[in-house]
């Protein structure tokens, strides 16, 4: 007996729909650069009739060429009120790039992530996606363009399978007649999961357990698979080890080098600088919202973070 | 009819599953896994009890006795287990059976003095009934997700008016100026065994579990009773969905109610009254969780069934049928405590 059931609009802005059609001015597709054909023999995005081909998701300008970086952030800067959480960062992450975003509580790691997430618009500043500018209007319109976040909590349903919860809310349906009923199909989705995740590091004994059952490294492992499913080329994992014990840290760890191994490019918010330094490639250190360090992991030692991090020393 | 995940399948035991999987409560996997079987074994029992008892059990008679009186629970049980499972409550499902007949004896009634064929009188009073149900099971939706209310406080409001509604509607009195073609539907069964009422029961049940278990409506409703937040974040109009919900189960309870009427061949200021309690524990006798997520259209059917088959079997060996509503209340609070323990252990594993 729960109350206070969120908004559709609140944790993700989604567009309210009426009989199937998009709402005004949102125009949802699939990323115009995924080279990786997701289903080819559905009908692309069939299953969601919001979803029209066309231009990627809030493109708002053509242009960039293929060796563009894949995601580009601009001296993008947002403030709360008086309040400026971040000042004039700039930012490019190149495929399957695995990037540590740290600072302290409050240095506008979240905002950044956000902003990129589609969930916070920035106040100025511009995000190019392979090279072109987009502005996303929620974080459903930044998934459906490639960039996935998994959250802290994750957002599974616990009591669902695996395969469930990684197609949850982009259903497939059975061909025909069946398909309009609304009548799922499980055994696609159940094979398309079990694929999925068989190409992460995280063995998952049967797509069909329900996540309550799972360790947390495997729930990560789902949570991440639901993104990268759709052929999302950037991944933002916010905290995805504030909450596992060491062994699942490490699994975890597997996790992001395997994603990584696919050319998927990695955006990784952590407290936990031994990890943020094993796996990434380059560190990007927020001190009140400014960036103050960039640079590749191998150069810096675990001191050197910290003392950027706490203001203490300089890049 | 299983919920979209394999509960029967070894949850820690399969051949690759990682050797980190949190170690299951043996309780809890046993409570986790059988809760339906649980339920089956005991409506076995309890029919292996009475038939022993007296005889009479296995007669047509208490055959057609029991399951037309599982109609209505059962009816309003399909709605309930759709509500239960995304996490509410529905406390008006009797009174909207209530009200809905009402309505649709009344436009019945009001047709048959202008004297209309009788297929348009019954047309008529079938389309106003489940209009009128689903009506306010769409208004409880709004009022749950608009106003931001519990499903418990805006389903106990809608119980009140609704009660007081159906003795507005025709001034506390009964309504029996209705075609007696629908006495007459009510009261025929198939070669004598298969009540048409039952037999529209079977098909709502029937179609209830395919989409619930089958479809993307069924998925997301489990989603929803989960992780309203996650289903939200995956892209699920949780608003929109919760309202189709309620109006499902409003939905239910007008097909309840007119098997109600059919049955008695009237409309009653008193049908429905109390239901709401007797769906509520088919349903959670049935295996559904009241904290969402978990729930199958097969736990309901056998849930109902126990509780109308302690009836007619009470009767039948000569106990007061009173300790029927004693023995569902007690087994009310069991399945809940029961229900409890599950998710405590599961939580802890």
């Amino acid at each position: 007996m729960r109350h206070g059931y969120p908004r559709a609009g609140a944790a993700v802005q989604m567009p309210r729909r009426r009989s199937g059609r998009p709402a005004a001015g949102l125009t949802l597709a699939p990323v115009a650069y995924n080279p990786r054909p997701v289903f080819p023999s559905d009908p692309p995005w069939g299953t969601e009739r919001m979803l029209k081909s066309g231009e990627a998701a809030g493109v708002v300008e053509a242009g960039g060429g293929s060796d563009a970086p894949l995601l580009e952030v601009v001296g993008v800067a947002k403030s709360f009120g008086p309040i400026q959480a971040v000042a004039d960062v700039s930012l490019a992450v190149s495929p399957g790039e695995v990037i540590g975003l740290v600072g302290d509580n409050g240095a506008g790691k979240s905002t950044l992530v956000n902003i990129i997430a589609g969930a916070i618009r920035p106040s100025s500043g511009r995000i190019l996606l392979a090279g072109r500018e987009v502005r996303f209007a929620s974080a459903l319109e930044a998934r459906m363009a490639g960039i996935e976040t998994v959250y802290q909590d994750l957002a599974l349903a616990l009591d669902l399978a695996v395969w469930a919860n990684i197609f949850l809310g982009r259903e497939l349906l059975r061909p025909g007649f069946f398909g309009r009923l609304g009548f799922l199909d499980k055994r696609t989705m159940q094979r398309r999961a079990a694929e999925e995740l068989a190409e992460t590091a995280i063995r998952i004994g049967s797509v069909r357990t329900a996540c309550r059952a799972l360790s947390g490294g495997q729930r990560q492992a789902v949570a991440v698979s639901r993104g990268l499913i759709w052929g999302s080329r950037l991944l933002l994992l916010d905290e995805p080890t504030a909450a596992l014990g060491v062994a699942q840290q490490a699994k975890v760890g597997e996790l992001i080098a395997s994603v990584r191994a696919r050319g998927v490019a990695v955006v990784l918010v952590s407290h936990n600088m031994p990890q943020v330094h094993a796996i990434c490639d380059r560190i990007v250190v927020l001190f009140r919202g400014r960036k103050v360090a960039d640079r590749a992991a191998r150069t810096m030692t675990i001191e050197d973070t910290v003392a950027l991090i706490t203001g203490a020393g300089s890049a | 009819m299983s919920p979209p995940l394999d509960r029967e399948a070894p949850l820690a035991g399969g051949a690759n599953v990682e050797a980190a999987a949190p170690p299951s409560h043996p309780l809890a996997a046993l409570l986790a896994r059988a809760s339906t079987l649980w339920t089956l074994l005991i409506l076995l029992a309890l029919i292996a009890l009475f038939g022993i008892a007296s005889p009479d059990f296995f007669s047509r008679a208490s055959w057609l006795a029991t399951s037309q009186f599982a109609v209505e629970y059962l009816l309003l049980g399909l709605g309930e287990t759709f509500v239960i499972i995304t996490g509410g409550i529905d406390l008006s499902v009797g009174a909207i059976l209530g009200f809905s007949g009402m309505v649709g004896a009344l436009a019945m009634s009001a047709l048959i003095a202008r004297h209309t064929g009788t297929p348009v009188v019954l047309a008529a009073g079938i389309a106003a009934s489940l209009a009128s149900g689903s009506f306010v099971g769409w208004i409880n939706g709004q009022a749950i997700t608009r106003l931001r209310l519990t499903p418990f406080v805006v389903t106990l409001g809608m119980l009140s008016m609704c009660t007081g509604g159906i003795y507005l509607l025709n001034n506390g009195e009964n309504i029996d100026t209705i075609p007696d073609l629908v006495g007459t539907l009510g009261s025929y069964s198939i070669g004598g065994w298969i009540p048409l009422t039952v037999l529209v029961t079977a098909l709502a049940c029937a179609g209830s579990a395919l989409l619930l278990d089958q479809t993307r409506f069924g998925l997301r409703t489990y989603a929803i009773g989960s992780n309203p937040v996650g289903a939200a974040r995956a892209g699920i109009d949780v608003e929109r969905h919760l309202v189709k919900i309620y109006t499902l189960a409003g939905f239910f309870s007008a097909v309840a109610g007119l098997m109600v009427m059919a049955r008695f061949a009237s409309a009653s200021v008193q049908a429905g009254a109390n239901d709401e309690l007797d769906a509520i524990t088919a349903v959670v006798i049935g295996g559904a969780s009241l904290f969402g997520g978990r729930g199958t259209i097969l736990g309901t059917v056998i849930g109902g069934f126990v509780i109308t088959v302690m009836v007619t079997g009470l009767i039948l060996i000569g106990v007061q049928p009173f300790w029927q509503q004693v023995a569902v209340g007690a087994i009310l609070i069991f399945a809940v405590a029961v229900d409890q323990l599950r998710s405590r252990l599961i939580d802890l594993a």
